[in-house]
């Protein structure tokens, strides 16, 4: 169910104590639970009125007096009950049994306080019924049990397809999001301006130069807008992509980047997310190469350990100073993006340990480097690797 | 006599990118002189060889920031001379343009378009024509090059408490975390006398109820700078910042430099030519 409020009052209940959440979260959702309650009025105002279109005799106010409480009392004990039954449910209603429990108790409980209340208003004993005549008494046990069940699967039922579109709706929503992000993230806007500010000063000088320049900014914008569409391509293709970005930066910064790719002929197959190593590559040079004066150099290698494809980024940059800084990277926007996208893409168990930093002066040698991807005797610097699942 | 020559230095990391601007400013103005500096440690070295009239400044180079560069050569020009312009070149750096704006420096969007760079220069034109005439009377006297060269340093200044990268408001300081050991230690803002830059480090002097302690912190001073508030703390020199009711006063010696003494405090404090305009009598 979509309640505005409810999401971030369930986030922050979770800190209060047991008995303490229900409160917390029922308080954004009363207008839906006010809603809830007039509209089992008015269904038990309209049951009334149909008996006594079977029972002429019996005034419309003598079944009121019973229906109301009955109605009313079996809506507060669900509606309210809901909340403190099964707090971890995602759709403020507890599941499985506990869910059965709670419609069939708070009918029966409301049957029998709505039947006392009315006897109370009425001044008579409905009970005295169950002797005089148990039939009819059944008869009315069963209607009302029925009636009850019946509007809880039916408030049940709207809740839960609320809350199934606004997931479906928040999922589509978080996916057109992140597309967006991606693609704000490879369209780096000043690697964008620096590219034509170089373009520019190559046309009146070196015009060939300056056609093949244009020509990589050309296929790097267009992988670059197709891989928020295409969701996987070759490695091949992968690294033919960061070559051409590769390209194009090494116009604009001259030899201060050097740059080796590595990819062995039998991987050149193999399947990856479309530019999963692209932001990885930005870093090594904007955060890596480009501060450092005299710049460097930029590994990329994949390679093969048993059914899992290696892939690293390594470059021998600025390299991180302090576990803050190194932390800061870690967490930051770009490895963060790679992450997410590894997670939705195989899965949450494989992501775990997918990516280590290492810079290389300071860092403790994660485990798995164990397996010399890479053999380089390079310091400072950075190193990302990525081992995923080898598909084809 | 011949006119001495105007020159200007270009820092600008991309090989491409300075030869052209270079190639430009010939063709726009034939009788500049141009240099080029590849970083940002290079530009202030040159830049205090050469003394040109003109900086043009890519703001994201190798070794420190166009602004730290230009911050550093302020305080080590030649005292008696005026400091050079400075023009910002920048890519899309949407919060390095907005402080610009702010602070009245001049810049140039990358890439620089012929139109713009030339009402650039004509702007510059007429103040380049002090220079000529100035470089030929080498003293003056002091408080004079303060004021002309005023307009510059508190751009300068201004810039230096903004933050470039981002334009997060960033939340002022209330504590200072400082590891000593295998412990944090927490000091409140209100004990911090002064910092100081000292290598990789920023030394944080404390001790103004309690006693007088030294802590060192992995925080830059360029980052400190805009958490802290302007009128509780002043920069008074590239690596030193200090609480501004501490100060005592202030001495000039015979060579033109400034000193601080602060309150309760045995320590003098060198005040850099950047910072110098602050401390004038009323």
């Amino acid at each position: 169910m979509f309640i505005p409020g409810v999401h971030q009052a369930t986030e922050a209940a979770r800190m209060l104590p047991r008995w303490a959440r229900g409160w917390a979260v029922m308080r954004p959702c009363r207008f839906v639970l006010l809603r809830h309650g007039w509209q089992v009025a008015l269904f038990c105002v309209a049951i009334c009125l149909v008996l006594s279109l079977f029972q002429p005799g019996v005034p419309l106010w003598r079944q009121m007096v019973y229906s109301l409480p009955m109605g009313m009392v079996t809506w507060a004990l669900i509606d309210g009950g809901r909340f403190f039954l099964d707090q971890d449910s995602p759709y403020l209603f507890p599941r499985g049994w506990r869910g059965v429990a709670l419609i069939v108790g708070g009918v029966f409980l409301g049957f029998l306080l709505g039947t006392l209340i009315g006897d109370a208003i009425n001044g008579q004993s409905s009970f005295s019924l169950m002797r005089r005549s148990p039939q009819f008494f059944v008869y009315i046990f069963l209607f009302s049990m029925a009636s009850g069940i019946g509007i809880s699967l039916f408030f049940y039922n709207q809740g839960k397809s609320a809350y199934l579109l606004a997931e479906i709706e928040a999922k589509s929503r978080q996916a057109t999001e992140a597309q967006l992000k991606l693609l704000q993230s490879q369209l780096d806007p000043h690697m964008l301006f620096n590219t034509l500010a170089n373009l520019r000063a190559l046309i009146p000088h070196e015009p060939e130069r300056a056609v093949q320049m244009l020509d990589q900014l050309g296929d790097f914008l267009r992988a670059t807008l197709s891989a928020s569409r295409a969701q996987e391509h070759s490695l091949q293709a992968e690294f033919d992509r960061l070559r051409d970005y590769l390209s194009l930066m090494h116009i604009r910064l001259g030899e201060r980047l050097r740059f080796h790719l590595d990819l062995p002929q039998e991987l050149t197959r193999v399947l990856v997310p479309t530019l999963i190593l692209q932001s990885l590559v930005e870093n090594a040079i904007e955060h890596g190469l480009e501060p450092k004066v005299g710049g460097g150099t930029v590994w990329i290698t994949a390679s093969k350990k048993g059914e899992q494809l290696i892939l690293q980024v390594s470059d021998d940059g600025m390299g991180f100073d302090t576990e803050a800084a190194h932390d800061q990277v870690t967490q930051g926007f770009g490895l963060a993006q790679v992450r997410e996208r590894l997670q939705s893409w195989y899965g949450s168990q494989n992501t775990i340990d997918l990516i280590a930093v290492r810079a290389m002066n300071t860092r403790a040698t994660p485990a798995f480097d164990a397996n010399k991807a890479v053999k380089m005797d390079i310091s400072p610097g950075c190193q990302v690797t990525l081992m995923l699942p080898l598909r084809t | 006599m011949s006119p001495q020559s105007l020159t200007a230095l270009i820092a600008e990391d991309e090989p491409l990118l300075a030869e052209a601007l270079q190639r430009e400013l010939a063709t726009l103005w034939p009788q500049l002189q141009t240099q080029i500096a590849t970083d940002g440690l290079q530009a202030v070295e040159q830049a205090l060889e050469l003394l040109p009239q003109l900086l043009f400044f890519d703001v994201r180079m190798p070794g420190q920031s166009g602004l730290e560069a230009a911050q550093e050569i302020a305080e080590r020009w030649p005292s008696g001379r005026r400091l050079p312009l400075l023009i910002f070149v920048t890519a899309f750096d949407e919060y390095a343009v907005k402080a610009f704006e702010q602070s009245a420096v001049d810049y140039i969007v990358k890439p620089v378009k012929t139109v713009r760079l030339q009402q650039t220069l004509e702007r510059i034109r007429p103040l380049a024509g002090v220079f000529h005439a100035q470089s030929a009377i080498q003293s003056i006297a002091l408080p004079e090059i303060l004021d002309t060269d005023e307009p510059m340093l508190n751009a300068l200044r201004s810039l230096l408490r903004t933050p470039l990268d981002a334009l997060i408001s960033t939340p002022s300081l209330q504590r200072i975390q400082a590891s000593v050991g295998s412990q944090i230690i927490v000091v409140p803002l209100s004990e911090v006398a002064y910092f100081e830059a000292a290598d990789k480090y920023v030394r944080v002097l404390t001790g103004i109820e309690k006693p007088e302690r030294e802590l060192l912190i992995r925080t830059p001073i360029k980052d400190l700078l805009p958490q802290l508030k302007p009128d509780e703390f002043w920069q008074i020199h590239r690596s030193t910042v200090v609480r501004v009711s501490l100060i005592e006063a202030v001495q000039r010696d015979a060579t033109g430099r400034l000193t601080l003494s602060l309150r309760g405090r045995l320590d003098k404090l060198m005040v850099s030519r950047l910072y110098a305009a602050q401390f004038k009598a009323m």
